[in-house]
């Protein structure tokens, strides 16, 4: 028996959970599909920066949708997600590095985004005030902060069922197929379809896209984080080096999450992934250099997960530019948290209205597959 | 003191029975040997503090204990490398190893690496569990050995297994008093054992247990047939109430120490990939092993109670197995003066004589694994039985959903003292097998490391070359 419904999403990530919920505030009923758990990669286990600051310039407006969202994340999910906005702060450690800030600060300003302010060593301080003496400053963007990843996407996924949404989790989407102008799926013993899919299939997305002959150049990689034992309050916001692969932040429970891109291996046939202790120890020996109040703290546990990286850093979040209903939402490239509840947004607004006011035509996937016909 | 090389043939992860005989036989056979060990001397839990102990009257300990020392100078004779005090807190299927030792902090790497972790004791979750003044049997038997120290004031051990009765023999030998023991075997399971008696009566664990529990009854006040135990007091324990044929008695208590049999340490199995498997009559996960103890990472070896609880004799035998089989890999022209890999096997088998009686006949009832109501499950994070059974009914369906519920599991001790308990009753709630709903999935470091450690951590040559690349 196939089951119809308005639409299909593949992945149960943050990007799926909030294309559903928000297709079912538009009164579809859209079915989701997840191989695992919703939650349990990328969108679960990242570092829950929320953050518009230092993104290029092509995501830019989605960012600042989503911004809009997190506000008010409490009323749209009935959960707080533990969302706190102090700020993220990118610290300049010389003059060199100040000049490059005011000079993206400059050039954010002329496409008329204001969202990042240059601060100087002062107010730098006065942000952070555990920051080493000889930082001259550095670019806030204060409407940004941090949520906890694994609780805002299940919440995304609970109030997308509570609306109307079916959820399978546990089991993969297969022998993805159109026949008769639908879309059809297998998921487990079942079989759905739906005049719409929508691929948001996180790190195993570029495959499914390959298989609908649009190949992409994506790939699975796998970011690491770690987490220390308490220390005393130091730190409010976000704290992100501009000339070291280097972030962190402190919880409200006076732990301290570690990170700033470095990758492990990934595994994503069987859901595994080693980590690189070689690298954790250059972060480790950053915040040990910088930070006097982290010298005694203890790392509790360090973790990667997989997560979807295309070859310029920038997303998919379009059309399919072969298949009529066919809709992308992947590659997030390591900074897709934050866009998850904009992009639902406007990929709902897409799928139901045929168009959306914010702009995201550098994000299609027409950039590697060419212009066609659709 | 550091590892005095960057890469061994084998490394073998614990200084219990286990490892101490692996490591002697590797060793022996010419492979470069590494052998790990958290503990400041070596005999893991059976022989804590062997080398050590100030407790040198033998009966006390008893003749099992001493039984260790041999095994130890056979190994100090190996020309295996020993480092005490080094913590393993990463092992991955490189078989790279994190290891932390003397303020320090280094990766080396193996061709055969020997996990020899052993077991830990099962969580107890009874209410007030978490007081002030509640032990682990485990707990009180670690101090006894090493520093010859027993309870004071009233005490009262509950619980069941082997452990139980030894710890009460060694407290009152030493001149300890225990004021109660309760046993919480349950009735039914004498009838479930018995048909495995016999193969039980002929192992070397029968007369000693036997011989151990009417010297322990001889002492001191037994009350079987226990089915309920809770503990209360005002920041410490301070009564303990209890039921047995229906009726219920309460007990001033100063000290209780809970004990229901121990279960495979997993931690570093577990986080390096290995594939487990709920065992139904352990009620535990065991590794899934192959004829030569290979786990699923290909290279990694499990000997020892952690590759399913077969108590101290079976994990020398089973240490042994284990190292056969890396010689066998390494350095097959060596294996020529060694015991043959069957009559390894042999031992093993009659060391595990007897084990199925032991497992049917101490395996713990319900009402001691799955927790009701109030009693605390994570102690780490403070979640209770009800909330867990709340994050089921608004849509957890495993361990690793419930940390972003309710943060269970998320604490130091990384789901040691709350895994089982967490996946049992999450089987429970939603009628499923402790199989389908899984455990926690566990991450490195299985050992919380200083943040100094890891920032001082030497650059092998490999690892500057990654970092260029
Ligand atoms: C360690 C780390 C730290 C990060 N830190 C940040 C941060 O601070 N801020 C930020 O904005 N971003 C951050 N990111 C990036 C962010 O987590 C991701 O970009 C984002 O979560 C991607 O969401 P997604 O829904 O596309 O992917 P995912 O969360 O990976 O979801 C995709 C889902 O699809 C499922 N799936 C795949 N194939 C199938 C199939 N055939 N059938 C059914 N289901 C399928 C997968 O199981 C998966 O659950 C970080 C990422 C990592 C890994």
């Amino acid at each position: 028996m196939i089951t119809r419904a308005d639409a299909i999403i593949v992945g149960g990530g943050i990007h799926g959970c909030s294309t559903a919920l928000h297709l079912c505030l538009r009164g579809l009923r859209p079915v989701l599909i997840e191989k695992d758990y919703a939650g349990r990669h990328a969108s679960g286990v990242n570092a829950g920066g929320v953050r518009q600051l230092a993104r290029h310039i092509a995501e830019i407006p989605l960012s600042i949708r989503s911004m809009d969202i997190w506000e008010n994340i409490g009323d749209l999910l009935d959960d707080d997600c533990d969302f706190d906005n102090h700020g993220q702060v990118l610290v300049a450690e010389n003059e060199e590095e100040l000049d490059a800030c005011r000079d993206r600060v400059a050039e954010l300003n002329r496409h008329g985004f204001t969202h990042e302010e240059l601060i100087s060593a002062a107010e730098l301080r006065r942000l952070v005030p555990a920051v080493a003496e000889t930082c001259p400053g550095g670019i806030v963007s204060r409407r940004d902060g941090v949520a906890n990843p694994a609780r805002t996407t299940t919440a995304f996924r609970r109030k997308a069922g509570r609306l109307g949404a079916t959820v399978r989790e546990g089991v993969a989407a297969t022998n993805i197929r159109q026949e008769n102008g639908l879309w059809r799926v297998d998921a487990g013993g079942e079989t759905f379809e739906a005049p719409i899919l929508v691929n948001a299939a996180g790190a195993w997305a570029g495959r499914i896209a390959a298989d609908l002959g649009e190949p992409v150049p994506m790939k699975a990689v796998a970011p690491m984080l770690m987490i220390t034992s308490r220390v005393p309050d130091f730190i409010k916001p976000v704290v992100i080096l501009r000339g070291r692969k280097l972030s962190f932040k402190q919880f409200r429970n006076g732990t301290v999450l570690i990170g700033g891109g470095h990758l492990g291996t990934p595994y994503p046939e069987t859901n595994e992934t080693v980590l690189d202790w070689a690298k954790l120890h250059e972060s480790a020996e950053t915040v040990f250099a910088l930070f006097a109040v982290m010298r005694n703290a203890t790392i509790v546990r360090a973790w990667a997960g997989i997560e979807a990286r295309m070859e310029d850093d920038l997303p998919v979040v379009s059309r399919s530019s072969k298949h009529e209903g066919l809709y992308h939402q992947f590659g997030f490239s390591l900074h897709g948290f934050q866009l998850g509840p904009g992009t639902g947004a406007v990929m709902a607004e897409m799928i139901t209205t045929g168009k959306t006011n914010t702009p995201i035509n550098d994000l299609a996937i027409d950039r590697f597959t060419g212009r066609s016909a659709v | 003191m550091t590892p005095a090389r960057d890469e061994y043939d084998v490394a073998v992860i614990g200084a219990g029975p286990a490892g101490l005989a692996a490591a002697a036989l590797t060793a022996k056979a010419g492979l470069s040997t590494l052998l790990l060990d958290e503990n400041q001397g070596p005999g893991g839990q059976v022989w804590r503090a062997i080398t050590t102990t100030p407790v040198q009257d033998k009966t006390l300990l008893g003749k099992d204990y001493w039984a260790g020392k041999e095994l130890v100078e056979d190994l100090r004779k190996s020309g295996a490398e020993i480092l005490q005090g080094a913590t393993v807190w990463s092992l991955d299927r490189n078989l790279e190893i994190g290891i932390s030792v003397g303020g320090g902090a280094c990766l080396i790497k193996a061709k055969r690496v020997i996990i020899a972790t052993g077991a830990l004791e099962r969580p107890f979750p009874i209410p007030g569990w978490t007081l002030p003044g509640v032990m682990t049997a485990g707990a009180a038997q670690t101090v006894l050995k090493s520093s010859g120290l027993l309870p004071e004031g009233r005490t009262v051990i509950a619980g069941q297994g082997p452990l139980l009765w030894l710890l009460s023999a060694q407290i009152l030998r030493m001149g300890g008093k225990i004021d109660l023991v309760l046993d919480t075997t349950d009735k039914r399971n004498y009838r479930r054992a018995l048909p495995h008696a016999a193969a039980f009566i002929t192992s070397p664990y029968f007369l000693k247990g036997l011989a151990m529990m009417r010297e322990v009854r001889r002492k001191t006040r037994v009350v079987s047939g226990v089915t309920s135990l809770v503990a209360s007091g005002e920041g410490h324990v301070e009564s303990l109430s209890f039921e047995a044929k229906g009726k219920k008695t309460t007990v001033p208590v100063d000290v209780l120490l809970l004990h229901q049999g121990v279960v495979p340490n997993v931690n570093l199995a577990m986080s390096a990939g290995v594939k487990h498997h709920w065992d139904d009559i352990q009620l535990c996960w065991a590794p899934e092993l192959d004829g030569k103890a290979e786990t699923s990472v290909p290279g990694v070896h499990i000997a020892g109670d952690g590759a399913g609880i077969g108590g101290a004799l079976a994990a020398v035998a089973r240490g042994r197995v284990v190292a056969r089989a890396a010689i066998d890999a390494l350095k097959p022209d060596a294996g020529a003066s060694l015991p043959s890999a069957a009559d390894l096997k042999t031992a093993v088998a009659k060391a595990e004589k007897g084990r199925l009686f032991l497992d049917l006949l101490f395996r713990p009832t319900k009402q001691f694994r799955i927790p009701s109501d109030d009693t605390i499950v994570c102690r780490c994070e403070e979640v209770t039985a009800q909330d867990i059974r709340d994050s089921v009914a608004v849509g957890a369906t495993g361990p690793n959903q419930l940390k972003a519920y309710r943060r269970a599991g998320m604490g130091p001790c990384q789901g040691r003292l709350c895994g089982l308990t967490v996946t049992e009753l999450m089987a429970e709630a939603r009628s499923k097998t402790p199989e389908e709903i899984g455990y926690y999935r566990l991450r490195a470091p299985v050992k919380p490391i200083m943040l100094s450690e890891l920032a001082r951590l030497p650059k092998t040559d490999e690892a500057t070359k990654a970092v260029v690349r």
